[in-house]
């Protein structure tokens, strides 16, 4: 079964992404994360995204395109990436999930890809 | 075949039903990966039962027969409903083996533990949990179910729906987990037992009749826990616990369906063949050095049992008791089961002081606190405030003889 793996980020994650201190350690607990993926053989894709501030949302409404500035949802935690996988049930799906560097400091979410 | 009574094929059929309705469930819904599917492909076949057997006669295998059909149900439903191709290959495989289970007429295996641990996954909304066991395992429907946990019974049967779907949906694990996990989640399955047990507990004796008790129901489930994982004390000692509190069960009301407290009741009314087994099953947990919740407050249940052969009971062992069980799974109910034995033990002063040291917003709500506090600032003389915890304690109180027994110590003193 394909799960996708979504990944909640607080505001010292996504700090810590440029900060001279922390980003080593950040980006390779997720350079060993997705390494582990892949050796594993289930990774089937995924990307991390750029921070909340830079994205746009858009809603169509009576015919009127609205665009605003930053994240749909103010929430304490926000959508820093997504990795898809393929594994047999939810169990090893919450396995892979509680590995993510993200489920030690904000949240990951597992769902089940549609099958189409 | 047997002959072919009708009486006699409808008693077969329920008795076919009670017995290994979990295990035929579990048996089609590990290999379909779909409760709901396996419970629908079930219940076609014990209708086709209820026709087949009065005119053919009882099978001499009677769960090989509804076996045979519910299989062949669910590969129907596959091929006609909105199934996800990827469910078919699943299905064949539950249809082959099947067969072949049914041509070696072999038992087919028992399979009810997966399905525990699928019932009590930490995926599955906790509140959901009993009842879902209560569904899957034992066969109760959604209205019996939903009278115990007083919601309507439609909201109960969509509830139930609903978690059936995230089980297949999610994709939920069909296996008993390994050594190392096992620990950790057989707690769910257990609490979710226990809180099937609760839900009868608090209705003694029918008092409400809208609210049936589901005791039995949670016994069962005990032992079967019990008989399948025997190497897990935990599983004992909740076996043990449910067993001391059914065997008290008939002295918790006098003649005239008043409340008796478990210190004034009659010890020739409690059901000592049940004790017994009360006492055997938790000697057998203890065997293993593996101390936890259930074992500690199945303990305290022992200890409170010895009353009925010794005549007094051991309150400062109670209150080592609760102490052990308060470090290990800090409840307020544990706790103020410790106040009250540490008031027996040692005075109501020291009782009150437990009692005041615990957080207010834990307490606020909580019945037993007042019930206990009012009883032993009563017996200090703070009259004042011993009525204004009674009162609070009446209001909280959900049973009508407990209101009655206490508006009565209130009046009394």
């Amino acid at each position: 079964m394909k799960y996708t793996i979504l990944v909640y980020e607080n505001a010292t994650d996504f700090s810590s992404r440029t900060d001279e201190r922390r980003k080593e350690a950040y980006w390779g607990a997720y350079r060993a994360y997705t390494q582990a993926l892949q050796t594993a053989g289930v990774m089937v894709g995924g990307a991390g995204l750029q921070p909340p501030p830079v994205g746009t949302t858009v809603r169509q409404r009576d015919g009127k395109r609205q665009v605003q500035d930053g994240p749909y949802a103010e929430t304490k935690e926000q959508l820093g990436g997504f990795y898809q996988i393929d594994v047999p049930d939810l169990d090893t799906a919450l396995d892979w999930a509680s590995r993510c560097p993200a489920a030690s400091t904000g949240a990951v979410e597992v769902r089940p890809n549609l099958v189409m | 075949m047997n002959t072919g009574d009708p009486h006699d094929a409808h008693r077969a059929a329920e008795l076919a039903a009670r017995a290994s309705y979990g295990r035929l469930v579990a048996y089609l819904a590990r290999r379909s990966r779909d409760v709901a599917a396996a419970e629908d492909a079930l219940s076609d076949a014990f209708v086709a039962a209820l026709a087949a057997w009065p005119r053919d006669g009882v099978p001499d295998k009677p769960e090989a027969w509804l076996l045979a059909v519910a299989r062949r149900r669910l590969l129907d439903a596959g091929r006609h409903a909105t199934v996800a191709a990827r469910a078919l290959p699943a299905l064949h495989a539950v249809i082959d083996e099947a067969d072949g289970a049914a041509a070696r007429e072999l038992a087919f295996p028992d399979e009810r533990l997966a399905l525990l641990f699928v019932c009590a996954h930490p995926a599955i909304d906790e509140g959901m949990r009993t009842p879902l066991m209560l569904q899957t395992v034992l066969g109760l429907d959604a209205a019996r179910i939903a009278a115990a946990f007083v919601v309507p019974a439609a909201t109960m049967g969509q509830r139930l729906v609903r978690v059936k779907t995230k089980i297949r949906d999610a994709g939920i694990r069909f296996e008993v987990p390994d050594p190392r996990e096992l620990p950790a989640r057989l707690e769910p399955v257990l609490e979710a037992i226990y809180a099937a047990y609760g839900s009868g507990w608090e209705d003694v004796a029918g008092a409400e009749a809208r609210r049936a008790g589901l005791a039995d129901e949670a016994i069962w489930l005990g032992r079967l826990v019990t008989r399948l994982l025997p190497n897990e004390p935990e599983g004992q000692g909740l076996l043990a616990l449910m067993l001391h509190c059914e065997a008290r069960r008939p002295a918790r009301r006098d003649v005239t369906g008043g409340y008796v407290p478990l210190s004034r009741q009659a010890v020739a009314r409690w059901n000592w063949p049940m004790i017994e087994e009360a006492e055997r099953t938790l000697l057998v947990a203890a065997h293993a050095g593996l101390p936890g919740r259930f074992q500690l407050e199945a303990a305290i249940q022992s200890a409170h049992a010895q009353r009925g052969r010794t005549g007094r009971t051991d309150w400062d062992a109670i209150a080592l008791l609760y102490e052990g069980l308060v470090r290990i799974a800090p409840t307020v109910g544990a706790s103020v089961g410790q106040a009250a034995a540490l008031a027996e033990a040692r005075g109501a002063g020291a009782g009150l002081a437990a009692l005041d040291a615990m957080p207010p917003a834990a307490i606020a709500s909580y019945q037993p606190y007042w019930a206990l506090r009012a009883h032993l600032l009563a017996m200090i003389g703070r009259a004042d405030e011993a009525a204004r915890a009674y009162t609070r304690a009446i209001g909280l109180s959900e049973d009508e003889a407990v209101r009655t027994f206490l508006a009565g110590k209130e009046g009394a003193r």
